[in-house]
Order: structure tokens, then sequence, then C-alpha cells
């Protein structure tokens, strides 16, 4: 059973989750003893294509399928879609993996219906049992973790992002002249009515995005208010940090919604977490779990934050925050001005 | 205009993992004292359902759910919110069902008594399972497009609708023509209001129409489980937190610097 890496690139250049991508097909190739293959859909002229060729390749891919269309460019996902039904097949992996991004997660369960085959969504390890694949993800918010086994011949799996690792080796050389095949779009399948983007607002463009930011200061309901919000920015201006939020405090309107972090918004890997007044709801915790320390500021000592966090205080924040971002502010002789103003 | 809206009952998804607990007989958690409730953004899907039959000035707005006798809870719920009709398919022996066979049934239910339709809205996951497949699926089924994590849908020009939809670091507006499927996510603009008790008490009297699932065309292959949950387990937890110790704020808050900077990561 040959496994598919399958990398969406309708603007071009695939995004950042090619290389957990890979990692997760190696172990799915592993597990089934299949070759491991990739198929990249792009929206650029074929000449293009070549640098993500030979990443995929270089990932593992012994042979990359690669099929560009400038017209994929504005495309939705249900074009993707029509697109990957024809190619897919083409491949002849009977398992396609896909990155877990909006796009790709949004591709996978259609792409299975079309094809018939099983589709399992935000898999977070691959477990090979005789030969067949169980697919481990979490479920009922992450209290508890479901092995997921396909009951078709045919399987598309939505990986869960910054989950797995890059793969651990890499191919070395120049790329074999017959690893690449260029693959045509079927017919139509860039055809027919769809949605139409009229009308595009960024959100706040302030300080970095949280997919990338090394320190997070993250509040919750526990915050209070707006107010609240100005002094977790303080402190995240003084660590060199971004702010996040939890659901509750995104729906109270103190924070924009690409702010949220967990299941249903961001999934952040930060070196520091800091989390205030936030209890640690398992659909929260679900998008820290890649925090490498994670700092709980919580006035309920039962809050189930605690249980997630390495350190805790167990306090009402508004007599933490000011404190403590003068104390840091000092501390690492930077944050001067944003610390006094709290 | 006909805005379909399809609601899950689930385990209330903010029981807290200390009461949470899986049968080993039988796979399945154990539901204990957690109630069942209407999932969290199914609840969403009917208010900016309800909001876009304001915007419109007129419609109608049917809750479906796939689900025994409860579920008939989470279907009053919509309608006390003032949707106007309900729809349960009745599983029978079903069992669990994986995303496909809830889909098919779904797509069945809205084709056979449902139809015409202008949105067919969902929650972008659910509470429970958290697959964000199953509208995905009916979208496939019924041949329909889809515009996924909305927050909010209006009217727009020439009988189009416009969905506003939250992007990955903002929001952009997308026009499309009706049939379409709509999954929508959480918003500050799109928080469930809270039903009138009168409201709750006049849902509580209002006919909920039962189609039983073998009655059905639902494809003969749609019906088995395309994926199976094979094993199912709470992951293994040693979490030690260190607590910040000291007589006075200033203590704990100074022992919290010292901790924070012994991390090495600033
Ligand atoms: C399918 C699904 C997906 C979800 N996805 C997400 C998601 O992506 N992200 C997310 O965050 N949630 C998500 N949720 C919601 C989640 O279950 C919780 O409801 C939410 O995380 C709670 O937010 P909170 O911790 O801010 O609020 P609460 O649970 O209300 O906690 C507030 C905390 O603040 C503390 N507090 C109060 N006042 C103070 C003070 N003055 N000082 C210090 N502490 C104080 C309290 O002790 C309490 O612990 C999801 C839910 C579902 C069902």
């Amino acid at each position: 059973m040959s496994v598919v890496a399958v990398v969406l690139a309708p603007e071009g250049t695939p995004g950042s989750g090619v290389d957990e991508l890979m990692g997760c097909a190696v172990e799915a190739a592993r597990a089934t003893g299949g070759e491991l293959l990739a198929l990249v859909l792009a929206g650029t002229e074929r000449t293009a294509l070549a640098p993500t060729a030979e990443r995929l390749w270089r990932l593992g891919a012994r042979r990359v399928f690669a099929a560009a269309d400038p017209a994929l460019r504005d495309s939705d996902a249900g074009a993707l879609v029509a697109a990957l039904a024809g190619l897919v097949p083409e491949t002849g992996a009977s398992v396609a993996v896909l990155d877990g991004d909006p796009l790709g997660a949004q591709v996978g369960p259609r792409l299975a219906m079309r094809l018939g085959a099983a589709s399992v969504t935000e898999v977070v390890e691959v477990r090979g049992v005789d030969g067949q694949i169980l697919w481990v993800r979490p479920i009922y918010g992450g209290k508890a973790m479901a092995a997921v086994r396909a009951r078709r011949p045919r399987t598309v799996a939505v990986v869960r992002p910054r989950v797995f690792r890059a793969p651990a080796a890499m191919q070395e050389g120049p790329v074999p002249a017959d690893a690449v095949v260029h693959l045509s779009l079927p017919a139509g399948a860039l055809g027919g009515a769809r949605p139409r983007v009229v009308e595009r607002r960024a959100g706040s463009s302030e300080g970095q995005k949280l997919e990338d930011a090394r320190v997070i200061v993250s509040g919750g309901r526990g915050v209070g208010g707006p107010e609240g919000f100005e002094a977790l920015r303080r402190l995240a201006e003084v660590l060199g940090g971004a702010v996040g939020a939890s659901r509750a405090a995104v729906d109270a309107g103190w924070a924009p919604a690409h702010l949220q972090i967990g299941q249903t918004g961001k999934i952040v890997a930060p070196d520091l977490y800091v989390a205030v007044g936030i209890s640690g709801a398992s659909q929260h915790l679900a998008g820290v779990s890649g925090a490498r320390h994670v700092v709980a500021i919580n006035k309920d000592p039962e809050a189930p934050i605690f249980r997630a966090a390495e350190l805790g205080l167990v306090e009402d924040y508004r007599k933490v925050l000011p404190l403590l971002t003068d104390r840091l502010a000092q501390a690492l002789g930077r944050g001067g001005d944003a610390a006094r103003a709290s | 205009m006909h805005l379909v809206v399809c609601v899950k009952q689930v385990l209330d998804p903010e029981m807290s993992p200390r009461d949470f607990a899986i049968d080993p007989a039988t796979k399945r958690p154990v539901a204990g004292k957690a109630p069942l409730v209407i999932s969290t953004f199914d609840e969403i899907a009917v208010e900016v359902a309800l909001k876009l039959r304001e915007a419109a000035g007129s419609g109608t707005v049917s809750a479906l759910s796939l689900g025994p006798k409860s579920a008939d809870e989470v279907l009053r719920k919509a309608m006390a919110m003032q949707a106007d009709r309900a729809v349960r398919i009745e599983p029978g022996s079903l069992g669990e069902p994986d995303a496909v066979q809830t889909a098919s049934a779904l797509a069945a239910a809205i084709r056979e008594r449902l139809w015409p339709a202008d949105v067919v809205f969902f929650g972008r996951q659910a509470g429970d399972t958290d697959g964000g497949q199953v509208g995905l699926m009916v979208a496939e089924i019924l041949g329909l497009p889809v515009v996924t994590h909305a927050i909010g849908v209006r009217p727009g020009e020439g009988g189009k609708l416009l969905v506003e939809r939250e992007t990955r670091d903002g929001v952009e507006v997308v026009e499309v023509a009706a049939p379409v499927v709509v999954t929508v996510t959480n918003a500050p603009s799109n928080v469930p209001r809270i039903p009138k008790v009168k409201d709750v008490m006049a849902a509580h009297r209002k006919p909920i129409d039962v189609v039983e699932l073998p009655a059905l065309p639902v494809p003969e292959e749609s019906r088995q489980s395309w994926a199976e949950i094979a094993d199912l387990f709470v992951p293994a937890q040693d979490h030690r937190c260190r607590m910040m110790e000291g007589d006075s704020v200033e203590a704990r808050v100074d022992a919290l610097v010292r901790a924070i900077l012994d991390l090495k990561v600033l």
C-alpha cells in the first residue's frame, strides 16, 4: 500500500507544514511497508515547481507527482478537490495524507467522500499493526485519544499541524531524472461556479504571528475585560512576545478571533506560554501542547490549567501582572517605558 | 429563504477531564453526571441562521438532528432560540455512527424532507468527536459548494449571499449563490442568544417531525462505517506544577520571576 503526501500550493509555494506532513507520511509508509510518494498541486507554471519537487524528494518521496496550473491560484477548495479526485488515483497510492491547515482540513473529508475513501482528521500519531495503519487522534476535546481504522480500500488522512517532526533521514545527491512525474489537471476540474472573495480585512497586524512567537502571553475570561488585555500586552512587550486569548475572551469581544488559541484556534509552539485567567479546558490546551514551558496565573488553585503548567501562581492576576511586568523588565533590561506605563 | 441547521447532541464538552472516564467494555465515555447538550458550534450555527433570517426579513429555519429520542432536547433548544421547525432522524439500531453514516443520513433527510434549501448550516466541528467532517461530506453528497469558518451570513445582490468568514489572520467576505453549505465558527458577533423562558416553554409544545433512518434513501455502502474507532483511551498525564510560595504577593512574584529566568528561554 503506497502512501502519497498531498501538498497543496495554490499560491505557488507550499505552506510551512510540508516537513511535518512528510514526517507523518514516512511513518505511514513504514507502517504499511509501501512506497512513499508525493503529489504537489500548485498554482504556478510547471517550470516553477522544480524546487518544491526536489524538496519533497529530499524529504523522502521516492517519486514526486506534480500538477501545475496558474489557474489554480484563485481557486477555492472545491476546485482542488475536483483536481485531486482525478490525480490521487493516478499516483497508485491507497493512502493520501494532507496537512491540516485550514485548506487541507477542508479538502480532506471532501476528497475522501469523492474517492469513496475512509476519512480521518486531526491525526497526531501513526501506528502500524500487522501492515495496517491505526490513525491516532484526540477526541472529546482532547480528553481521550481514538485509534481509527479504515474500513475502505482507500484512506484520506489529515494531519494536525505542529505535531509531527520532519523526517529524520533525507535523500541525498542529485534527484534522479525519473523521480518527478508531471501530471495534467483532469479536464473540467477548474470549471463551475465557486465562492468569490469580494472583500478582505486583515486583522490588526500588531505584533508577531502567534504561530511564530517564541513567547505568548494569553488571557482568558478571568482577565475580565479589554483593559486587562492592555496589561497583558505590556507584559508581552517586555518579553518580546505576542498576545493570545482563550475562546471565552474572544467571544466576550476582548480579543479578535484570530488570536484564539486552542483546538479551534491557533495551534502554537512557543518556548514560553503564560496563561492568565484561563481555566485550562482541554480544548484550549489542545492548542498549547507544543509549548516548551507553561506558566499559569489563576486565582483558583483547583483550575485544571495547573495540571498542564510547569510554574503556577495562585493569585488575582491584577495584583500580579504590574509587578511581574516591572520586575521582568528590570531583570531583562528592556521595555522600561512599557513597564513604567503599567 | 429556507435555512437548514444540523445540530448534534453531545456529552457536555466543558466537563472537567477529572470527571471523564471511558467504559472499557463499550469503549465509550461514561456519561456520569455530565449533561447532554447541543454541540457548541451547532448552537452558534443556529444563531447565524437566525440572524440571516432576520436580515432577509423573512424565511424559515429548520433544525435537523440525527439521534435518539433524547436528541429532541437539542431540537427544542433550537426552536426555543426561534427556529421554526424541527426534524429528527431516528437512527434505530445504528449505534454510534461515523462521519460518513451521519452525513449520508442527514443528506438523505434534507433531500427527502427539507428541500429546497438555500443554506445548510453546520458547526465547524462536533463538540465530542471533533472531526470537522460531516458538513463537508453533506456538501459532497448534495453537490453543493461549501464556505467554512463562517462567522455571519447576509443577503447580497441578485439573490446571492455574502458570507463573512474568518481567515488565518483576519476576515474575508465571499459571495456565493444558493444553495450552499456553510460551516460556522465562533466570533464575538455570533454568541448564541439565550432563549426567553416563554419561548422555552413554547418549544416544548411544538411537534418534532420524526423520520426513521431505514426509510431514508441512503446508498447501501454508506449505511456501513467507513472508519471505525478501534481503540479509545485516556492519555497518561503525570505532570507536576511547581507552585510559587511566599508570604506576600511580592515574594511570590519574585519567585516566579526567578523561575521564569531559570528557564533560560528569554
Ligand atoms: C468543540 C469546542 C472547541 C473549543 N475550542 C476552543 C479553543 O480553540 N480555544 C479555547 O480557548 N477554548 C475552546 N473551547 C472552549 C473551552 O471549552 C472553554 O470554554 C474555554 O477555553 C474557557 O475559556 P477560559 O479559560 O478563558 O474561561 P473560564 O473557563 O471561564 O476560566 C476563567 C478562569 O479565570 C480564573 N480567574 C477569574 N478571575 C481571575 C482573576 N482576577 N485573576 C486570576 N484568575 C482569574 C478563574 O479561576 C478561571 O479558572 C472549545 C469548546 C468546544 C466545545
